[in-house]
């Protein structure tokens, strides 16, 4: 038997507690989603867009290892420090020896996915160092001891008032005020008196270009460029997935990133990082964990084209209403889905049936990855690797066993109708996880097998 | 150890990567705008900035003047030398923290998303355009162009140590969604438009 985890389901039960919540949170990611959907179609070129990304992230997988190879002699050439981690814990340990080469125990962080992957912050406070996330949402949940529960929007999850109780316990600000402005002004002081004294600063990577050896980072906030401008040392750290072979490319992902991520049509401010500053120490991390046996799975290797705009979550009915944290993975989401059983069989096996298979997902995803697909090819291979979470392992037994036997299929169809209609009250209760949130239907007068039968003799058939 | 890590990962990767599968080439796509000036205006706007078309470094000058007064100013644009502050040791970064204003000027901009191109060669410190309480940028009208894709056709493979693409002040989101301007850069971006008369 393995370890027990929480699973989806019983992580979505606690988030659900909470009706108006529920109902927020599903109507502010919605409108993110709409405003994607407006963005996308002010463009008259956007499927040929999401075609074409696709298909130089599907030349990209096909020659990594040459482009990876380019990537590293051009940062070389360019002054960066090149580094290879093989998993989190060699991430996280080259992460830990540049700190200690400089003596530096604090830095200054912007937003990276894969240290959230990685687990570097627990990591690295484990060896006395104090990391200060940046991005203003990284930094409300990192004061609120949380994991982000959204890659774009960290604390979608929050209200403004349980923000302004953070901001008041933490940063002083006065009880009560849960203004956004000026919570946000709090913050740019607070975070500023960081960026002007910390030595090593932190950021992740969008998109690296093989042809130049640069990597671009993208914010809204300006965080990862006041970090890496004012600090010493700039480390960088990016799955090997993150490459795009030439600088051009830049023009196709950077259309869509945002559109799709926020309906923006580009984020304020997207930085290519080439050189050091004369006076500066630049790092690059690349990171493998995983991604180059994902890479070897012919279902799911699609999934390492993923640009994390988000827009997958925002559409995700199951998301919306699950909430992030019901994911227990840096990646929450349909992609977070696909990405996590990767990482560990067992500990995510939950996740890839999380989803009804509606297919909003592939819908609206930049580089067309065929998610709701690999949701579903997943779920073949967890059962069949004897990873299918419990209560569906003997749903699913059930099901096969009443379809198999079409003399048990009626009389449990029979019985079920007879329960419905003499004693409702069987049903609708808790205990059936039918009837939450929704109403039982009326059960029809007679089944489909019956009305069939009765039927065929009438039209004089058979 | 390192070194057998990069062995390890471009093995992995290589066994592992599919058959190869050819670059598709970028095609022009044809932008659903015919002026690029005033669309690119109208962007900017939308994203919280604000255009002035002028004819002349001497008109920027009276709006700034106008504008900010006596408030710290920064620029390297020889035209604006009677704005700057002097005085201020401004080869090291962090002394441009009390900034007030950073005008710079661009290589190009973007008509589509509102985004200014500004190389490192225009700015003194790669923190300039991000520590300032405002920033102002100065682009010639005809280096407009209406897509991403021209953009990069224009950048091609200059070779540069930091570029950025600027699109409205610093912002954020992250609280309920409320957009509030000034995150940790800019709380303002003006652009000027030179179009000599």
């Amino acid at each position: 038997m393995h370890k027990t985890i929480a699973e989806h389901p019983t992580l979505a039960d606690k988030f659900n507690q909470d009706e108006e919540r529920v109902n927020w949170h599903d109507e502010t990611l919605w409108w993110v989603r709409a405003k994607r959907d407006k963005a996308a179609h002010t463009l008259p070129e956007w499927e040929d867009l999401r075609n074409l990304a696709s298909q130089i992230k599907h030349n990209v997988l096909s020659n990594l290892s040459e482009y990876l190879i380019q990537f590293e002699e051009n940062a070389l050439k360019n002054g960066i420090q090149v580094h290879w981690a093989a998993d989190a814990q060699e991430h996280n340990a080259i992460v830990k020896s540049i700190l200690q080469k400089h003596g530096v125990t604090q830095i200054v962080k912007s937003k990276s996915m894969l240290t959230e992957e990685c687990h570097l912050n627990d990591y690295l406070q484990e060896e006395g160092v104090e990391v200060i996330d940046t991005d203003l949402g990284e930094r409300i949940v990192q004061l609120a001891q949380e994991p982000p529960s959204h890659i774009v929007l960290p604390c979608i999850h929050k209200k403004k008032e349980e923000i302004g109780e953070l901001f008041h316990l933490h940063l002083g600000t006065p009880a009560g005020n849960a203004d956004p402005q000026f919570l946000t002004e709090a913050a740019r002081l607070h975070l500023r008196e960081k960026f002007l004294t910390r030595k090593i600063a932190l950021t992740g990577v969008n998109f690296a270009v093989a042809e130049t050896g640069e990597f671009v980072v993208c914010t809204n906030e300006g965080n990862a460029d006041m970090g890496a401008h004012l600090a010493d040392v700039h480390i960088a750290c990016m799955g090997i997935e993150k490459l795009i072979p030439l600088r051009q490319h830049l023009g196709v992902f950077l259309r869509l990133l945002t559109r799709s991520a926020t309906g923006q049509p580009i984020t304020t401010y997207s930085s290519h990082f080439k050189k050091p500053r004369p006076d500066q120490e630049m790092h690059i991390v690349l990171v493998d964990n995983g991604r180059s046996r994902q890479l070897g799975r012919k279902d799911f290797r699609n999934s390492l084209k993923c640009i994390r705009c988000g827009a997958c979550m925002n559409t995700c009915p199951v998301y919306r209403r699950s909430g992030g944290h019901s994911y227990h993975n840096a990646i929450a989401g349909p992609i977070g889905s696909i990405l996590a059983p990767n990482l560990d069989m067992k500990d995510y096996a939950d996740l890839p049936f999380a989803s009804t298979l509606c297919g909003s997902c592939s819908n609206v995803c930049p580089v067309k990855i065929d998610i709701h697909d690999q949701l579903y090819k997943w779920r073949q291979v967890l059962v069949k690797e004897g990873h299918a979470p419990a209560a569906k392992k003997a749903a699913m037994q059930g099901m096969a066993f009443t379809f198999s036997h079409p003399a048990f299929y009626r009389m449990a169809g029979k019985t079920g109708k007879w329960f419905m209609k003499t004693t409702p009250f069987m049903v609708n209760n808790n205990f059936n996880p039918w009837y939450k949130q929704r109403d039982m239907p009326e059960p029809p007068k007679e089944s489909f097998h019956d009305w069939y039968k009765k039927n065929r003799k009438e039209n004089g058939h058979g | 150890m390192a070194m057998g890590s990069r062995e390890k990962i471009l093995e992995a990767v290589k066994r592992n990567q599919p058959e190869n599968t050819p670059l598709p080439t970028v095609p022009f796509f044809e932008p659903p705008f015919t002026d690029s000036v005033r669309k690119f205006s109208e962007v900017v706007q939308a994203i919280g900035g604000e255009v002035h078309q002028v004819s002349s470094y001497a008109e920027i000058n009276t709006i700034l003047k106008k504008e900010f007064g006596t408030k710290t100013i920064f620029s390297s644009a020889k035209e604006l030398a009677e704005l700057v502050q002097t005085g201020l040791d401004y080869k090291n970064a962090h002394a441009f923290a009390d900034l007030e204003l950073a005008v710079v000027e661009a290589n190009l901009a973007v008509a589509e998303n509102g985004a200014v191109w500004v190389t490192e060669d225009l700015i003194q410190e790669r923190a300039l355009p991000f520590i300032a309480q405002h920033l102002a940028l100065i682009i010639p009208a005809e280096t407009i162009v209406p897509t991403m894709h021209e953009a990069y056709g224009k950048i091609g493979t200059l070779d540069y140590g930091f570029a950025t693409f600027i699109a409205g002040p610093s912002k954020t989101a992250d609280i309920e969604q409320s957009l509030v301007l000034g995150a940790h850069g800019p709380k303002s971006l003006l652009v000027f438009l030179i179009r000599p008369l």
